[in-house]
């Protein structure tokens, strides 16, 4: 090879990319150890009543979780990571698939999981 | 016999083909070789050289997938030609193109350069954490600390990673798979004490958070190196690093 080698050594300026790819992974991981067992207890089970109390789905039930700061602390784990989740897996597919100009397309899905996490924090703290 | 030596089975291969210094574009000619059960790619190539044109051009060196020389596009998926057999393709012609994602220099031979450079920025050699006088002996590791990074030293540089990655298509800054496999050959291995410079080549944008997970990088790969999980380990390693940035500021 005749042209000279230059090593790039100038280090980039570091991406920001961790902050959304942290929730990320983390959201992946949660999902894939409880997303199968919340489906079953709250899609299947809860619904027709098998395998667990009557009550448990019930309002003052419910609300005694979310009033529980543990309970509030898995609240919000579950509703905002799965939102971050989904945001960063369809930011890059419509990134991928040029579906717009980048701000739109990091406002319509990271945007949207930050209102989403705003929003539980605050009725969270509410209730 | 006439009849006998027509009925000799021959082979088509579809051949992308570009010389500089006469074609404005590339174009496809196709050339009829004989067919055996034992012949790869690269002998239909050599036979086409041999016979029919001496002007094709093609990278080749060690004809048994260790040099990572004679990559390229073998009906649209990127392949070593000496270790893919013509038996195992699908019947009709035989489509061959130069690696996807790369400037071509001459039919099936691309430019390597930036390549290169990507490899030499990741600083692709031990940098020991304590430095030993040769009195002082070897560098020991057990077979666990060997373990630990031993796949990704498998990588033959081929680059048959960068032709399936659709970001490295999409920006040819990205470091790549490749690159990012050898950086986790030396970050993985005990003796060595480079991490630190290593994870500040790739914490950019074009570093290693281009990656989007496509994952068809290990797919590719004749070594079974699985440059996709070298990046995933770094993407951890990176987000971690931009936190501790924070705290080895204050």
């Amino acid at each position: 090879m005749s042209q000279a080698v230059q090593i790039k050594r100038v280090p980039e300026a570091r991406s920001k990319s961790p902050l959304f790819w942290l929730p990320f992974g983390a959201g992946g991981m949660l999902f894939a150890l409880f997303g199968p067992g919340l489906i079953l207890i709250t899609g299947l089970m809860a619904p027709t009543g098998i395998g667990i109390p009557e009550s448990f789905m019930s309002y003052a039930h419910a609300r005694a979780f979310a009033e529980n700061p543990l309970g509030k602390l898995i609240l919000l784990a579950v509703i905002a990571l799965a939102f971050w989740h989904g945001a960063e897996r369809i930011f890059l597919t419509l990134k991928d698939m040029k579906a717009g100009t980048i701000p739109p397309l990091k406002m319509g899905t990271y945007g949207v999981a930050a209102a989403a996490t705003v929003l539980t924090l605050i009725v969270l703290l509410v209730i | 016999m006439p009849d006998a030596a027509l009925a000799a089975k021959t082979v088509e291969l579809r051949i992308l083909r570009y010389r500089p210094a006469s074609d404005e574009r590339p174009s496809y000619e196709s050339f009829h070789v004989p067919y055996s059960q034992e012949m790869s790619v690269l002998e239909a190539l050599q036979s086409i050289k041999d016979t029919l044109d001496g002007s094709l051009s093609f990278r080749w060196s060690c004809r048994m997938a260790v040099c990572g020389s004679c990559g390229m596009m073998i009906n649209g998926k990127p392949q070593l030609a000496c270790s893919t057999f013509l038996r195992n393709l699908p019947p009709g012609p035989v489509t061959l193109e130069p690696l996807n994602n790369f400037p071509i220099e001459r039919d099936l031979v691309v430019t390597v350069g930036d390549f290169v450079k990507k490899i030499e920025s990741i600083y692709p050699y031990i940098i020991p954490k304590v430095p030993r006088t040769i009195e002082e002996g070897a560098y020991l590791q057990t077979p666990a600390q060997m373990a630990a990074y031993e796949s990704f030293s498998d990588c033959i540089n081929c680059m048959l990673c960068y032709a399936a990655c659709p970001q490295f298509g999409e920006n040819p800054d990205f470091i790549g798979p490749g690159a990012m496999a050898l950086l986790q050959r030396y970050n993985g291995d005990s003796r060595d004490g480079g991490q630190r410079l290593r994870l500040d080549q790739i914490h950019g944008e074009n570093g290693v958070w281009s990656c989007t997970a496509v994952g068809y990088c290990s797919e590719v790969c004749p070594k079974q190196v699985d440059p996709a999980n070298a990046v995933n380990q770094n993407k951890t390693n990176s987000a971690f690093d931009f936190f501790l940035s924070f705290v080895r500021k204050a």
